[in-house]
């Protein structure tokens, strides 16, 4: 059994890399307005084309490509050197996407490179997620996996909150003007290169899984380890279920909660962009902890009750607390204490404390910023779906590696934790716009997407799960 | 349990392609050439409707493997796998 002090070295090694890999992913999401703007104008239409591949192509073919890839060379050659490489490739294609010249310097070649990195990127994080959580839960006492796992759960939170970080202060030490029109905007991709060179200084010094060694020792290792995950069905009947029992729910969830929010705030409810984005970074840290707090629970209670339970709050409160937000936000519900006219932009002052700036010339065009007991209201309601999120997350990852047995652990619990985040999770803006579209819908509409795939996965889990933790993963 | 767990299965396997069928025709609703929003470009579809055609005939095999009984009990060893 490791010592105490041999599973936080572990645990600080694998959670860096993943936080930093989380981080790269994210910048480009939130950059994706200036990124759009600069390599893939829509005036032109073949570069139109390679942004949208950017943008789908990498977030749900890419990343579980990644995790076939990647997974099974960390079934063939080990844990330690195939996350290490994942770390290496993301890092280098985020630092390079920060030093490609625009598409009025170099033409076409922009958007292809750009598009080239992204897929990179998709590739990294998809091998990037099974290696981590694998590790920490092969070096984890059979009684704490949960917790010491949960550390691992906690980097894709806390990735995005670290890129929201590093984006709002890079844009208020350099002007906005610079950052949306200058070079301000490849600074937080360049800054990549030094969190991944510490990263990787720190996982060199870390050794294989003391399981897979103990495997590759006595030659018992997978020969085939694509193979044995889904062409043997014993095995495969597992991947479905992980699958459509626990990981698709989960991954809408954890986008309903963050990037849906995020978008609702600033798309429906018009919330300033550094206000919006400062709730969602609130609500983010704040709720942090508890993915440690539900990983320890699920050492106690079982991972499947709290996974579940997380569902069915998100199932049961979406739509409430969406509208909330939209309640809170609305101008109309307000009191109007005064209006100015300031520089072609007419500023309503309410008696909350809200500011409404509406641009005069273009009919429609306005944002809000919320007064304090606004802010707080929102930032509670994301706060409480964002525990949502730590309880879906949280115990996920002791979960899968509890379901698969080691020498084909990485590939087998790697591809449905990346179909139910990247595809299933990922897809949620876009079929949120969908449905909003059609005849009839309303603004909130689009959780109709989320809320449904939650259910289904619910009571899938519910009937055809187990409570039960496996406390021997050493098979 | 087992009972309800097998006859789920046959609605697991009605849901698959009630999805592809949403998806085709959500296709062919809003690709518009004439279209401005990401929703009306074909890329998109073409891309959520190849990676979402494996994963319901994923649901499809699911509900098969459950109507079969496979999930009446889960393997408690590795062994077993």
């Amino acid at each position: 059994m490791p010592s105490t002090k041999g599973i936080w070295k572990v645990i600080t090694a694998s959670s860096v890399g993943t936080l930093i890999e989380w981080y790269d992913f994210y910048i480009f999401g939130s950059l994706s307005v200036i990124i759009s703007q600069k390599f893939f104008p829509h005036t032109n239409p073949t570069a139109a084309l390679l942004s949208t591949l950017a943008t789908f192509a990498a977030g749900f073919i890419v990343r579980p490509f990644g995790a076939l890839v990647f997974g099974r060379l960390g079934d063939l050659i080990g844990r330690k050197y195939t996350f290490l490489l994942t770390l290496v490739l993301m890092g280098g294609s985020t630092f390079l996407i920060g030093c490609v010249p625009s598409f009025d310097s170099i033409g076409y070649l922009a958007p292809i490179l750009v598009l080239l990195l992204r897929l990179l990127q998709g590739l990294a994080l998809g091998g990037e997620y099974g290696g981590a959580a694998t590790y920490v839960a092969e070096h984890a006492p059979s009684n704490r996996r949960g917790f010491y796992t949960s550390w691992i759960q906690t980097t894709a939170t806390l990735g995005l909150f670290v890129s929201l970080g590093v984006i709002l202060s890079i844009r208020r030490i350099v002007g906005v003007e610079e950052f949306t029109n200058g070079n301000g905007w490849r600074y937080p991709f360049l800054l990549s290169i030094l969190l991944v060179v510490v990263s990787i200084f720190i996982r060199l010094k870390m050794n294989e899984s003391p399981l897979f060694s103990k495997l590759k020792a006595e030659g018992k290792t997978s020969t085939n380890p694509l193979k044995e995950s889904f062409g043997k069905k014993q095995n495969f009947k597992m991947v479905l279920l992980a699958l459509f029992g626990a990981t698709m729910g989960q991954g809408v969830v954890w986008y309903t909660s963050q990037f849906y929010a995020q978008n609702f705030m600033l798309t429906v409810c018009k919330i300033e962009y550094e206000q919006a984005n400062t709730i969602i970074g609130i609500a983010l840290l704040a709720a942090t902890p508890f993915f440690i707090i539900f990983g320890h629970l699920s050492d106690k209670f079982g991972r499947k009750n709290i996974m579940l339970a997380g569902m069915l709050l998100g199932v049961a409160t979406y739509f409430s607390i969406f509208g909330q937000l939209k309640s809170i936000s609305d101008p109309a519900r307000k009191t109007v204490d005064k209006v100015l006219v300031e520089g072609g932009k007419q500023i309503s002052h309410f008696t909350d404390g809200s500011v409404l700036t509406e641009t005069i010339d273009k009919a429609g065009a306005f944002s809000i910023t919320l007064g304090s007991s606004g802010q707080w209201a929102i930032t509670g309601w994301v706060f409480i779906m964002v525990l949502f999120v730590t309880m879906v997350y949280g115990p996920i990852a002791a979960f899968l590696v509890e379901l698969f047995p080691t020498k084909i652990r990485y590939t087998s619990m790697s591809l449905p934790y990346h179909i139910g985040n990247g595809v299933f999770g990922g897809l949620v803006p876009f079929i949120g716009v969908l449905i909003s579209t059609l005849p009839g819908a309303t603004a909130l509409s689009g959780l109709w997407y989320p809320v449904g795939v939650a259910a289904l996965c619910f009571v899938i889990g519910a009937l055809y799960l187990r409570n039960r933790i496996d406390s021997n993963v050493n098979d | 349990m087992k009972q309800v767990k097998r006859s789920l299965g046959i609605l697991w396997m009605l849901i698959a392609p009630v999805i592809l069928f949403l998806l085709f025709a959500g296709a062919f609703t809003y690709i518009d050439p004439d279209g401005t929003k990401e929703i009306n470009q074909p890329v998109p579809w073409i891309i959520i409707i190849s990676i979402f055609a494996p994963i319901a005939i994923g649901l499809f095999v699911f509900g098969w493997y459950a109507l079969k009984g496979e999930y009446d009990a889960l393997p408690e060893h590795s062994d077993e796998i």
